[in-house]
């Protein structure tokens, strides 16, 4: 069996504005391929106006088993969300 | 199913094995890089490959009809319907490898035979009106387990699910579309609905896999939340939906037995012919040996094309090096 095509990450823009989302992997010998399949696997339905294709080796991430470690210091910060302050109604909107 | 008789792991009984365990009691999605007990890992990779399989092989049936078929407008979507069952199977491999199996090793366990596929792709398209009673009834089928697996344990596959539920719909619809124009077309196009529901009415009904009491495997695959509904629940709900589909279109369910029980307020049914059912499984099928030699032929008559479309991609990356 010969070499194996290397694998993409697919990322997806759709039409109302929202950031490239990430919608699945394939295989391809080359990024203009890997475009082309992108297109042909993921965009059927009129899914995205645009495309990002990233060799799934580029990719870095964080060990899932130090997830409580890295997440941990926002969690006793509950003053960064807005409801933490307590805004007398007759204020009015804020 | 699409994944039929998948072999399931064991559970461990250390403290990560309960840990883990607790996990998808919670609720909680497993991802690829998460500790996973190795049992989990072999048995998913069995299931969701098998699954690909049965998209890629479920492929060669239909595709059989497409320059055949009666009018461009049905050529058009019979060619969108295969090509999302290739798409499926694109989905579906690339759940599989995040378990750390790679594509070559899938793509040479469906061409060795040593993988599975679903025991319904081994029978044969003999006419227009099979196309249809797949979309209909084998389609049906398939989304009736689908759509219980985008609720599944492990994300990558529960996303792809997700991903080809969407699609599926068209595929039942336009199957049911191809069985309500023979039906309500010249008698003889009515007697060839009926002739293919005769023939594909029962091997939809095996789909679902062996009855309850036979399946061996379900119980740790339901543990674990890779199978969420046993076979003989999803079979009754298919029955129960599909009776009052056959009686609009006006023809006649293949079974005898087949009558609404009151207190139940379902379906009784017959019994398929369970030897058939193994014997395909063993490879014994109608179609068996010629979907295996297509999908050979496939890959083998493709092996100078990719090997061409690597040494190109090899080349222009080293130019591109040089000229930086």
């Amino acid at each position: 069996m010969s070499t194996e095509f290397p694998l993409w990450e697919v990322f997806i823009r759709g039409q109302h504005g929202l950031a490239h989302r990430h919608v699945g992997s394939l295989h391809a010998p080359d990024a203009e391929l890997a475009l082309k399949s992108a297109r042909d696997v993921y965009t059927r339905r009129n899914e995205g106006v645009s495309i990002w294709v990233v060799p799934s080796s580029a990719i870095a991430a964080l060990d899932p088993s130090e997830a409580e470690q890295n997440f941990a210091p926002s969690e006793s910060k509950i003053y960064r969300h807005p409801t933490f302050f307590d805004i007398p109604e007759d204020v009015g909107a804020m | 199913m699409y994944a039929q008789m998948v072999e399931s792991g064991q559970a461990g009984t250390s403290d990560q094995d309960k840990a883990f365990q607790d996990k998808i009691d919670r609720n909680v999605r497993i991802e690829p890089r998460d500790w996973m007990p190795e049992g989990y890992r072999k048995t998913l990779i069995r299931q969701i490959s098998q699954h690909a399989h049965s998209e890629i092989v479920g492929q060669l049936p239909e595709g059989n009809w497409i320059t055949r078929a009666p009018s461009l407008q049905r050529k058009a979507i019979l060619l969108a319907k295969v090509q999302d069952e290739a798409g499926h199977g694109l989905y579906l491999y690339c759940a599989a490898e995040t378990l750390g199996v790679s594509r070559d090793e899938l793509t040479e366990q469906l061409l060795s035979g040593k993988a599975k596929y679903s025991s319904i792709f081994n029978y044969p398209t003999l006419t227009w009106a099979d196309v249809g009673m797949i979309g209909w009834l084998v389609d049906g089928a398939a989304i009736m387990n689908q759509v219980p697996l985008q609720r599944c344990s492990y994300g990558p596959y529960s996303r792809a699910m997700i991903r080809v539920c969407k699609e599926e719909s068209f595929h039942q619809r336009q199957g049911f579309d191809i069985v309500r124009a023979l039906v309500e077309g010249t008698e003889d196009q009515k007697a060839m609905a009926q002739d293919a529901l005769n023939r594909w009415w029962w091997p939809a009904i095996m789909m679902f896999g062996p009855p309850d009491a036979d399946s061996t495997h379900s119980e740790q695959s339901m543990k674990w939340g890779i199978k969420l509904n046993s076979n003989d629940e999803l079979r009754q709900k298919f029955v129960d939906q599909t009776v009052p589909q056959a009686e609009w279109l006006g023809l006649t369910l293949p079974d005898p037995d087949l009558k609404w029980n009151e207190d139940r307020q379902s379906y009784d049914f017959g019994t398929p012919d369970w030897d058939e059912f193994f014997n395909v499984i063993k490879g014994n099928g109608i179609c068996n040996r010629e979907r295996l030699d297509a999908r050979n032929k496939a890959w083998d008559d493709g092996a100078w094309f990719r090997e061409g479309l690597m040494a190109h991609a090899e080349k222009t990356t080293k130019q591109n090096i040089a000229a930086e």
